[in-house]
């Protein structure tokens, strides 16, 4: 589904990523962990379209689709999803017109309805649910005085509703509370299917036993230094990044 | 006397000789003139017109309208306000009052209002005491010629206490007919201590038309009054707009005002607010949207004279095209007025790099215990929430319109009127979601 190969992206003449190959299949759950500046959130945002990114080497092949050819917008009509490690307030639009909008550019680039506001209500009611959000929020503006575990769980609501194919999430589980983290990831497994795949990026093996990863990668300097199985995550927590780094 | 001002006098002779006004008005008009006459149309050299030419203003004659006609374009200009049709109405077509459109009987006991030509007849102590008691006609040219020459308008006196029991919508509307005209509309507002009313002047024109509206409001909050003022100004591309609104607060009194600006190929809107009762509070709000050529200004200037009052200040403006916006708030603290509590924001965003703004805040603080603050910025839309609204499947069109009118919505959230606010919201967001 998702073929990266010698990945080099720069920012503000930096280079950040230095040489990245990934591949992921449908059906898969990939983690990738890492110390603090490594570049996980540039590889997610450059895989999402971030202006602030070039990528000067290497390419991203996404369903058989030259991803970098293609517009944010187009990307997340595509059914890439990225669930931002640090979500954007937006004050001024309501929760609701940012999810039914999203809902329904996403609707129109699959050929479907575009729903009105009374139906979008319908749908929101499951979603939720499924992360036990009040419904209240939907009247507020976008993240605007969200807590950081609200705009964390908000980022999994617009996953639930836009169901994409492809979703990276960057952190979700920082700054989220027990409850919170249980709740958050049985929602992504709950959107879990054989057709689709999921990318987390954690800190914290913790997550991984409720998302339970096929594989787990480390990002160092700019690149996967190793991959692993599931176990590579309880390693990690054990005994830090410096062992990976110096075998590296 | 310059040529700019010589070219009026014939009409204000005119104007002079009409019947009907009585001697003390007579005087006031006289003594405005000379003063009109003597101040001249500001040049960019006065600090109070610095980012403002009002060169295209004084270098045409306006004529003063006569003998225009009720129109079958009012219909359709009355649809276009924004408001409900159950309030309180006074139209006026071209500056002249129209009764059978307006219907001012309902605003309940203890609330009388009258256009200023009946209440001259009806209760002319009333008028001669407020009257250009608060406009500075002495000081400002356009306040001067408004005085000179003002036609008609609309007077409220609402009693002691009583709150009045729908807003009163004031409408006016500009056809054809005014094409190369003037008009001078006058409000004057009394509130009687613990008094609550609720203003809304939409202006509204035909397309096309070039004219030259000229409006000086007064109002007068007694002791624990509330005012509450919304200017909506959505003239022609043609239309050439000043309008001046002089309050003065007493006691623990509440002002809000709001301004909305979209239409003229200049326009200016001058707030002004004494606050001479201890306690007082003021709100001044406004919104500009602007592209094209369009100059929109707003000045306000909030005196602190009495000590305890408060003042908040937010005004935003959205410019396209090349057009030009200005802010210039004022906030005087005299040294009576300790603990005089101010802020006042400004934010503009250009949506292109041809519109351009000029924003100055004037703080001259002469008491000691005191919070001022101010602060403005120049932006444009925000790079990340672009791509975050794209990231979720929005094209870039509808990620920049969405974020335009949330700007907008930040300030016309303060709209306490709920069909004034929904109706603004909607033009916003039609304004910026059409393309
Ligand atoms: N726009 C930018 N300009 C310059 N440097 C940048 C820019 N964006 C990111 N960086 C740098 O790139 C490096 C990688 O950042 P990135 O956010 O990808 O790290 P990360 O692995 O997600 O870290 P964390 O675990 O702290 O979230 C950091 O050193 C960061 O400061
Ligand atoms: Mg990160």
């Amino acid at each position: 589904m998702l073929k990266i190969e010698n990945l080099h992206a720069t920012a503000g003449g930096k280079e950040i990523l230095k040489g990245v190959s990934l591949t992921v299949n449908a059906g898969e759950v990939h983690a990738i962990m890492g110390p603090n500046g490594s570049g996980k959130s540039t590889l997610a945002q450059v895989i999402a379209g971030h202006p602030g990114f070039e990528v000067t080497q290497g390419s991203i092949v996404y369903d058989g689709e030259n991803l970098l050819d293609l517009q944010p917008e187009e990307r997340a009509q595509h059914g890439v999803f990225l669930a931002f490690q640090y979500p954007v307030e937006i004050p001024g639009v309501t929760n609701a017109y940012f999810l039914r909008s999203a809902y329904n550019e996403i609707r129109k680039a699959r050929g479907e309805q575009q729903v009105d506001p009374m139906e979008f209500l319908d749908v929101m009611e499951q979603k939720l649910k499924l992360v036990d959000m009040d419904p209240d929020m939907l009247h507020r503006s976008v993240n605007a005085g969200f807590s950081g575990g609200e705009k964390k769980r908000n980022e999994i609501l617009q996953m639930a509703v836009l169901e994409p194919k492809l979703a990276i999430l960057d952190e979700t589980d920082s700054g989220l509370d027990i409850d919170a983290l249980r709740v958050v990831a049985g929602g992504v497994n709950a959107l879990k299917k054989p057709t689709n795949a999921t990318i987390v990026v954690t800190h914290y093996q913790r997550l991984l036993n409720y998302i339970v990863p096929d594989k787990v990668h480390v990002l160092a300097h700019g690149k996967i230094v190793k991959s692993g199985g599931k176990e590579l995550a309880l390693e990690l927590e054990a005994r830090g990044y410096d062992w990976v780094l110096e075998a590296a | 006397m310059s040529a700019a001002l010589a070219k009026y006098a014939e009409a204000f002779a005119a104007a002079e000789a009409a019947p009907g006004s009585p001697a003390w008005l007579a005087e006031l008009r006289k003594a405005a003139h000379a003063e009109f006459n003597s101040i001249g149309f500001p040049t960019t050299r006065n600090e109070n017109w610095h980012y403002t030419s009002v060169t295209p203003i004084a270098e045409r004659t306006f004529r003063p309208l006569k003998g225009a006609q009720s129109s079958a374009a009012i219909g359709g200009l009355i649809e276009r306000a924004v408001g409900d049709a159950s309030w309180a109405r006074a139209v006026f077509l071209n500056g002249q009052f129209e009764p059978s459109h307006s219907s001012l009987a309902s605003l309940g006991r203890g609330v009388r209002v009258s256009t200023l030509t009946a209440a001259l007849a009806e209760q002319p102590d009333f008028v001669s005491a407020h009257l250009g008691k608060l406009a500075a006609w002495n000081a400002q040219a356009f306040t001067a010629f408004n005085t000179a020459f003002v036609q008609d308008g609309l007077v409220v006196r609402v009693a002691r206490g009583v709150k009045a029991e729908m807003p009163l919508h004031v409408l006016h509307l500009v056809d054809k007919q005014a094409a190369g005209c003037m008009i001078h509309p006058r409000l004057l507002v009394v509130l009687e201590p613990s008094a609550e009313l609720t203003v809304v002047e939409s202006y509204i024109s035909e397309r096309g038309v070039e004219y030259f509206t000229n409006g000086v409001g007064e109002a007068t909050l007694g002791d624990g009054a509330r005012f509450y003022h919304c200017k909506v100004q959505r003239e022609s591309r043609e239309a050439f707009h000043v309008g001046t609104l002089q309050a003065t607060q007493g006691r623990d009194s509440l002002f809000h005002s709001f301004s909305y600006a979209s239409g003229g190929a200049l326009s200016r809107t001058n707030t002004y607010t004494r606050l001479a009762g201890q306690g007082a509070e003021v709100r001044l709000n406004g919104l500009y949207l602007i592209d094209g050529a369009q100059h929109a200004d707003h000045q306000t200037i909030v005196e602190h004279i009495a000590p305890g009052c408060a003042s908040r200040e937010l005004y935003k403006g959205i410019l396209d095209g090349e057009s030009h916006g200005v802010f210039n708030g004022k906030v005087y603290v005299e040294p009576e007025a300790q603990q005089t509590d101010g802020k006042q924001t400004n934010h503009a965003l250009l949506l292109s790099p041809t519109a351009r703004v000029d924003t100055k805040p004037q703080l001259e603080i002469f008491a000691d215990d005191v919070k001022c603050t101010h602060g403005a910025t120049v932006g444009r839309l925000d790079d990340i929430a672009l791509f975050y609204l794209k990231s979720r499947g929005m094209g870039a069109d509808h990620a920049r319109a969405v974020l335009t009118y949330a700007f907008a919505a930040e300030v016309l959230e303060t709209v306490e009127l709920d069909e004034l606010r929904d109706g603004l919201e909607k033009i916003a967001f039609e304004r910026f979601t059409r393309a």
